[in-house]
């Protein structure tokens, strides 16, 4: 079985911090990392090929540094990785990123036809989950997202069948090969790579996909122009017009500060009390 | 809002063009009506309140989609619920292969009819249906799509100013859809307020085919496992809700959060970093990767409050946080701010409020 698995490098969103004068994003020294829901999709990949065999190939969209992630993925224990750079990639929203990443899965299955595509459910930093219904769209794959299981894969039939979770509960679907797999957080834990795959992860050379390299013709579709999304303003949250109210209650009595801040609640929001007795009794 | 009128710190809108002709004549405002089991899911509602003053800013209509299986059962239901909740008109696909969600039926019910009738702006629920569709859909028509708002609103020129967090939360950001139609967005459950029920309205329902038969469908439903009684966490819609952040320290004293909670018959949650540490389960989490929550009261305590924990909270009657740190951030959208060590105060709330409700409960009974 061949395994796909698209992968990003992201701030690590914890430790972003806004310049309290200008409001820009102060990335310096913010360390990246591989998306962590990126990471159980990963992993999932490597059970699966655990249970059927087969290979996984790991595929990021991004600048040339992106690269740090591939080598990370590698050392996890995937099998190959490529790049796709282009800077007519640049500034692309989740529709032109689903275009790109849709031609360079193309490139890669006309060596070997992946059966999988697996990704995480959404990115730490754009956190829209539109991606991957984007790519399998393209692809004119089934897409089964927010998966908490990969339950059985037959290879002969080519079928598949996995457990998602929905509104209120957990789906049973069974679907067809080739799928796109987004997959839930928690399913699993990202397992230490060999120190045989360190050291393959040394020494591989990842190739660098650019628009041409996968057939890509029409650019208009990529970047800011394939983008019909634009970014208009970025700005940090103003604060509440009327300023809170404070208790200073640090070495101060517990049980007078609870006191206080109950009665502060109560003639804020009079109409809690009747909820407060109501919720107590059920 | 102040921030808006400082210069922008990103601006690639000068690519704005005209809009190509084939779209001009998009009109209305449409919401995705989705149910679950036959109920209609609450978001939907939300953004029937918010599609509708969108639709007058621009006046046009408001219309509901609703997609779903038999007639008479929950799609009824549905149609009735689109308008009192605020619709003109609504659409209607009804057919047995719509039954249970799929995205291929869903995605072709919900693009053909974009396709025919042509909305100006689509929204959705970002619920795990509402993302799932939303992406194929605007993948499909190849327009935008904007995912968790937390403001839409409508430009002088009409079009649509989706507002979001970005950059993990740190900031907002506001997305517009250039020279594609629909304008699509999707919101999360509770960013929006519920409008006001009206009994006995009505208005023109629009029927159209699913073209697809069974056999054209690859995914199947082999079954539906609906969530144990026990573990419905109703955190969303739950009228007090108490958290707990890094502040508390440690695993254990999250039980004091809880104890908070429960005295109140409320939900407790969590902020990010809990979840990520495995204290609290992510169905916990409060935030904008976690649940939005529109409770009367929220008490959070020990979270420093990061905006992709204020998004989360912000549609709360009353904010009450406690923070060791005079400086958290959390203090500037609370509307009482408690300068304390949490950890402390915890138990101490929970004796009041147990001293202020105990009298009370015995005279009810």
């Amino acid at each position: 079985m061949h395994i796909v698995v698209c992968i990003k490098q992201v701030p690590d969103s914890a430790q972003i911090r806004v310049h309290p004068v200008t409001n820009t994003i102060m990335r310096q020294g913010v360390p990246t990392i591989i998306n962590p829901y990126d990471l159980f999709a990963l992993e999932e990949a490597f059970k699966l090929r655990d249970r059927y065999g087969g290979e996984v190939t790991v595929l990021t969209m991004g600048p040339p540094m992106a690269k740090q992630a591939l080598e990370k993925a590698l050392a996890y224990g995937a099998d190959r990785a490529v790049l796709l750079s282009d800077r007519h990639f640049a500034g692309s929203d989740t529709l032109a990123t689903s275009f790109a990443i849709s031609r360079a899965i193309s490139k890669i299955g006309r060596s070997r036809t992946p059966e999988i595509v697996l990704a995480g459910k959404q990115t730490i930093d754009g956190d829209t989950a539109q991606v991957g219904p984007g790519i399998a769209k393209r692809l004119e794959m089934q897409q089964l997202t927010y998966a908490t299981k990969i339950v059985s894969v037959d290879l002969h039939a080519r079928e598949i069948a996995v457990e998602r979770r929905s509104e209120g509960g957990t789906q049973m679907l069974k679907s067809r090969l080739p799928c796109l797999i987004t997959v839930l957080e928690g399913v699993n834990t990202i397992r230490r790579g060999s120190i045989a795959d360190a050291l393959r992860a040394a020494h591989s050379r990842i190739p660098t996909w650019r628009a041409g390299d996968v057939g890509i013709e029409e650019l208009g579709n990529c970047g800011l122009r394939g983008s019909p999304t634009v970014v208009k303003r970025v700005f940090a949250p103003s604060p509440r017009a009327d300023k809170a109210i404070r208790i200073e209650a640090i070495e101060k009595d517990s049980d007078q500060v609870a006191d206080d801040v109950i009665a502060l609640i109560l003639e804020h929001h009079p109409a809690l009390e009747a909820s407060f007795y109501l919720n107590g009794l059920t | 809002m102040e921030a808006e009128t400082k210069s922008p710190i990103v601006s690639r809108a000068g690519a704005k063009k005209e809009l190509p002709k084939h779209f001009r004549d998009n009109r209305h405002v449409w919401v995705f009506i989705e149910t679950e089991r036959g109920q209609v899911h609450p978001v939907s509602i939300e953004l029937l309140g918010e599609g509708r003053k969108l639709a007058d800013k621009l006046g046009v209509q408001l219309a509901g989609v609703v997609v779903g299986a038999a007639e008479g059962v929950g799609t009824l239901s549905a149609i009735a619920e689109t308008f009192a909740y605020g619709a003109d008109l609504a659409y209607l696909v009804v057919s047995p292969l719509l039954s249970d969600y799929r995205n291929e039926p869903f995605t072709k019910a919900l693009s053909d009819l974009v396709i025919l009738h042509k909305p100006e702006i689509l929204l959705l629920g970002a619920t795990s249906l509402g993302r799932d569709l939303a992406g194929s859909v605007a993948t499909t028509l190849e327009t935008g799509l904007t995912a968790d708002c937390t403001t839409l609103d409508v430009d002088a020129d009409g079009s649509l100013a989706a507002t979001r967090p970005t950059f993990g939360g740190s900031l907002l950001c506001t997305i517009y859809t250039l020279n594609c139609r629909p304008q699509m967005a999707t919101v999360r459950p509770r960013v929006m307020a519920t409008p006001q029920r009206v009994a006995n309205t009505t208005g023109p329902i629009i029927r159209h085919e699913l073209m697809m038969i069974e056999e054209e469908i690859v995914t199947k439903v082999l079954g539906f496992l609906p969530d144990g009684q026990s573990h419905r966490i109703n955190l969303a819609y739950a009228d007090i809700v108490v958290a707990g952040g890094l502040g508390i320290g440690t695993a254990e004293n999250l039980e004091r959060v809880k104890a908070v909670a429960k005295t109140l018959g409320g939900e407790f949650g969590c902020s990010r970093p809990l979840v990520q540490k495995g204290w609290m389960g992510v169905d916990r989490q409060i935030g904008q990767t976690g649940q939005t929550i529109r409770p009367k009261l929220y008490l959070a305590a020990g979270i420093s409050g990061a905006v992709q924990h204020r998004v989360g909270v912000d549609g709360a009657d009353l904010i009450v946080a406690i923070n060791i740190d005079s400086n958290a951030p959390i203090f500037d959208f609370a509307h009482v701010a408690v300068v304390a060590d949490a950890i402390g105060l915890l138990p101490a709330l929970t004796a009041a409020f147990t001293r202020r409700l105990v009298p009370h409960n015995q005279s009810m009974q």
